[in-house]
């Protein structure tokens, strides 16, 4: 991890303090991830998904943010563990919408979310049926393809070219929606790792005060993020 | 049996921007105040302080701080021959919940109608004749003029703390502000807040086209501020998190940082959340109400609450729904032209143009909801209307605002949507973008209206309301005037890469993506009982002691945002309960 020069980092300040033992425990909120390793994304224990849903998501985001080129990928983000973490909570059982019948899933599209099924609910239906299409077309489930197979099929997925019930039809919608929010949510929901996300785009996290810049015309911001928990890239 | 708590004067649905209004000017004449609102307490300390208030997944995108569809919502078609389905998920527009309303949540962006809005039918039939409005369209006059609502808009401003730059005074045009606005009897209480980059690059440009621009008015801080009330803000440190937001630093004008605090000291001023309003309760004469009925959440019990005044400021929405459940008035059938409620709903219609520079740096994060440099060389008031072929038209602006990564990733088109392609085009052009856009007037039409839906009820069991609503060809024609006005504008600035979003004809409305939160209509005003819901007070026509304010009370929408309008109301109308209501309670028109 990188920092302002000016701005000495926490862990930096606490090497240089005699107090760093006596203050390790106030100081481990804002130091979490270097204080307590996470474990490998091999080694998580996922909160709603199992482990076949688990493997699809990992090999998914992993197409659809791949690791190569600049910025980190998907995986490097930890989105599944975003994802899963998001399909646990409220979102995943869609708590805050109206999801009383009667229920017309082969609405106009324009009418937005008709299925009965919850976010969690589609993610369950929707897996095992585009590997159901994926075995299919390929022999194989989705994990076992190459990644130009992955990207093929994420492809057919997308267009609708894949044939799944209509309650479970916006599921690469909310796929891929759920990989970029975990990609740029702030770090304290499981993804978007050591912010580094943000750092590849150059957006500063929660620093929010720039009374200063609006001025500044035609000048990169030079300072990198901090997240919620006080974190600095 | 409910429970009945001991009788107040006033009694208000909501405690919004119109509660808080009702609330304070009527406390201060000394009388016993309720305000009744259905969502939690909420204050700048400690519901919005810093760090917590910055998090795009919660406010932004998972919408914690509006309206839970599952807790209130309403049905959707398209036409009247489409089956209306409920509006599940929050998408096209986000109504607030909890103290403040959706001045808590809202951008700040304040402006004030151009006089010719306000008596549109007149200004057309006077210029153009009758025959240029198309079948379909209920064009119609405010009750109000400007003139007579001039003072209040003022005094909203100064309460709310709009910083701007005057651009009439008392007729006479200044250097630097709008010169087709309306006249103003006083400068904003503050000045122009600062202009970014993108908005110097616009403006630059406007003048080059000769055209008129000028820094948006903000409901947002420019300097220390004490307002009417004693209420403080403070100077805005565009952090950009404005819209979906609280303010976690005093700035953004809402409720919470211009009213409440004052409002909540006074002994004869009470308010009790969670409690939601499930009607209006009439007397057997049915010209007047009794009071409410409400649903205490904590104590899960319905209460009835009697009250002299019942004031309606909850979200236009609810205002509308509310009123049909309680019988305050009858429900417009488009198909007989019979009744008003639900009559006159209107949107927005917004296009704009999107520009991408590789080498600039526009610091997107750096920001406030207002930001911006504005023209209104497009407005309704420098618009051909006969020549045109349509009624209506826009304020542009461009300024960077919310660039918070979630929501707001402009990419060229054809960038993939996912993939490495799109992993590239994040890196490359999160920064390097920026837009102008084009915020357009929306006509009321026979067929965009709300009822009751036939199917689907709330959980109180109450029938859901349904709107049906389409865009119709007039406003999509002023659209496609601005994309035809706009691109070359664009163009000038000589961007690597331009791409427009301008619905065209033939498009059909689409409740996913966020459109705007400025639904208005439905319970309008009127000169005359037969044409609508309330008088030019915002009294309903049907019972004397109830008003129902916000935006519900527009004939047919502005080409602004809602909140100015919408505040002048809220003053003319606690000023004419004031003044003439109280010493003698009856129908004031």
């Amino acid at each position: 991890m990188s920092h302002h020069p000016k701005y000495p980092n926490r862990r930096g300040f606490l090497k240089a303090s005699a107090a760093g033992v006596a203050l390790s425990g106030i100081a481990s909120a804002a130091t979490a991830q270097d204080a307590m390793p996470l474990p490998a994304l091999e080694d998580y224990s996922p909160a709603y998904l199992k482990a076949e849903e688990w493997a699809f998501v990992m090999a998914a985001t992993a197409r659809l943010i791949p690791s190569e080129g600049d910025g980190p990928g998907a995986l490097e983000a930890r989105v599944p563990v975003f994802i899963d973490l998001q399909l646990a909570g409220d979102y995943g059982t869609a708590d805050d919408w109206y999801m009383e019948g009667p229920h017309d899933a082969n609405a106009d599209f324009q009418l937005g979310w008709q299925s009965p099924l919850s976010p969690a609910q589609i993610y369950r239906a929707a897996i095992p049926a585009f590997d159901t299409w994926c075995t299919e077309t390929y022999g194989v489930a989705f994990v076992r393809l190459d990644a130009a197979q992955q990207d093929e099929a994420l492809t057919a997925l997308q267009a609708g070219d894949v044939a799944l019930d209509a309650e479970l039809r916006d599921f690469f919608t909310i796929l891929l929606a759920n990989t970029k929010e975990g990609y740029f949510a702030d770090p304290m929901y499981g993804g978007n790792h050591q912010m580094q996300a943000w750092s590849y785009i150059g957006f500063p996290g929660a620093r929010a005060a720039y009374r200063e810049w609006p001025e500044r015309h035609n000048i990169k911001y030079p300072l990198g993020p901090v997240s919620i928990n006080g974190e600095r890239a | 049996m409910a429970r009945q708590e001991k009788k107040k004067d006033v009694v208000i649905v909501g405690l919004g921007w119109t509660g808080s209004i009702a609330g304070i000017e009527l406390a201060r004449e000394g009388l016993d105040v309720l305000a009744l609102e259905r969502g939690h307490d909420q204050a700048t300390v400690p519901d919005f302080k810093y760090p917590n208030q910055i998090d795009e997944l919660k406010y932004g995108v998972r919408l914690k701080m509006m309206q839970k569809p599952s807790q209130q919502t309403l049905t959707v078609r398209r036409n009247a021959g489409e089956t209306a389905l409920p509006y599940r998920a929050l998408g096209s527009f986000l109504p607030g919940n909890g103290v403040g309303g959706a001045g808590t949540h809202w951008n700040g962006l304040n402006w004030r109608p151009q006089p010719e809005e306000l008596r549109l039918r007149s200004y057309v039939t006077e210029n153009w004749g009758e025959e240029i409005i198309p079948e379909g369209m209920d064009l119609g006059d405010y009750p109000v003029t400007y003139d007579e609502l001039e003072p209040f808009f003022t005094y909203f401003e100064k309460v709310a703390g709009i910083a701007g730059k005057a651009g009439n005074l008392n007729g006479q045009i200044q250097e630097g502000g709008n010169p087709f606005e309306g006249w103003r009897s006083e400068d904003y209480p503050m000045p122009p807040q600062k202009t970014t980059y993108d908005s110097a690059k616009f403006r630059e440009a406007c003048l080059a086209a000769g055209y008129h621009p000028f820094q948006a008015p903000a409901g947002i801080a420019s300097t220390a501020y004490v307002n009417p009330y004693g209420m403080q803000m403070g100077p805005c440190n565009y952090c950009g998190f404005c819209e979906r937001f609280g303010c976690y630093q005093y700035s953004k004008s809402s409720p919470q940082t211009t009213i409440l605090d004052a409002l909540k000291m006074m002994p004869n001023f009470e308010y009790r959340t969670e409690s939601e309003v499930l009607r209006v309760e009439m007397a057997a004469d049915g010209k007047t109400a009794t009071g409410v009925t409400y649903w205490d959440e904590k104590a899960q019990e319905e209460v009835f609450q009697p009250a002299d005044i019942v004031i309606l400021s909850s979200y236009q929405l609810n205002n509308v729904h509310l009123m049909m459940l309680s019988g305050l008035g009858e429900i417009y059938n488009p198909l007989t032209g019979t009744g008003t409620l639900g009559k006159n709903y209107a949107y927005q219609m917004n296009g704009g143009v999107s520009m991408f520079f590789k080498d600039a740096e526009f610091n997107p994060f750096v920001g406030h909801g207002a930001n911006g440099v504005a023209i209104d060389d497009f407005s309704v008031n420098q618009n051909d209307f006969g020549a045109l072929g349509f009624i209506g038209g826009s304020y542009w602006r461009s300024g960077t605002f919310n660039g918070q990564p979630i929501r707001n990733m402009p990419l060229p088109r054809g960038t993939p949507s996912w993939g490495a392609g799109w992993k590239k085009g994040v890196g490359e052009w999160y920064g390097h973008a920026m837009s102008i856009g084009s915020h357009g007037s929306h006509m009321a039409y026979r067929n965009n209206h709300l009822d009751l839906d036939p199917t689907y009820t709330d959980r109180h069991g109450r029938p859901m309301m349904r709107m049906t609503f389409d865009w119709q060809d007039n406003d999509l024609r002023m659209n496609e005037y601005m994309k035809s006005q706009m691109e070359p504008l664009a163009a000038s600035m000589n961007p690597d890469i331009m791409q427009s979003g301008f619905k065209g004809i033939g498009a059909h409305y689409d409740v996913r993506p966020y459109q705007t939160t400025h639904n208005t209509g439905g319970h309008s005003m009127s000169e005359a009982p037969q044409d609508g819901v309330v008088n030019k007070y915002s009294q309903t026509w049907k019972a004397h002691n109830v008003f129902a304010m916000g935006a519900g009370n527009f004939v047919q929408n502005t080409q602004y945002n809602p909140t100015g309008l919408l505040g002048g109301l809220a003053y003319h109308t606690v000023n004419a309960i004031r003044t003439q209501y109280l010493s003698n309670p009856r129908p004031l028109v």
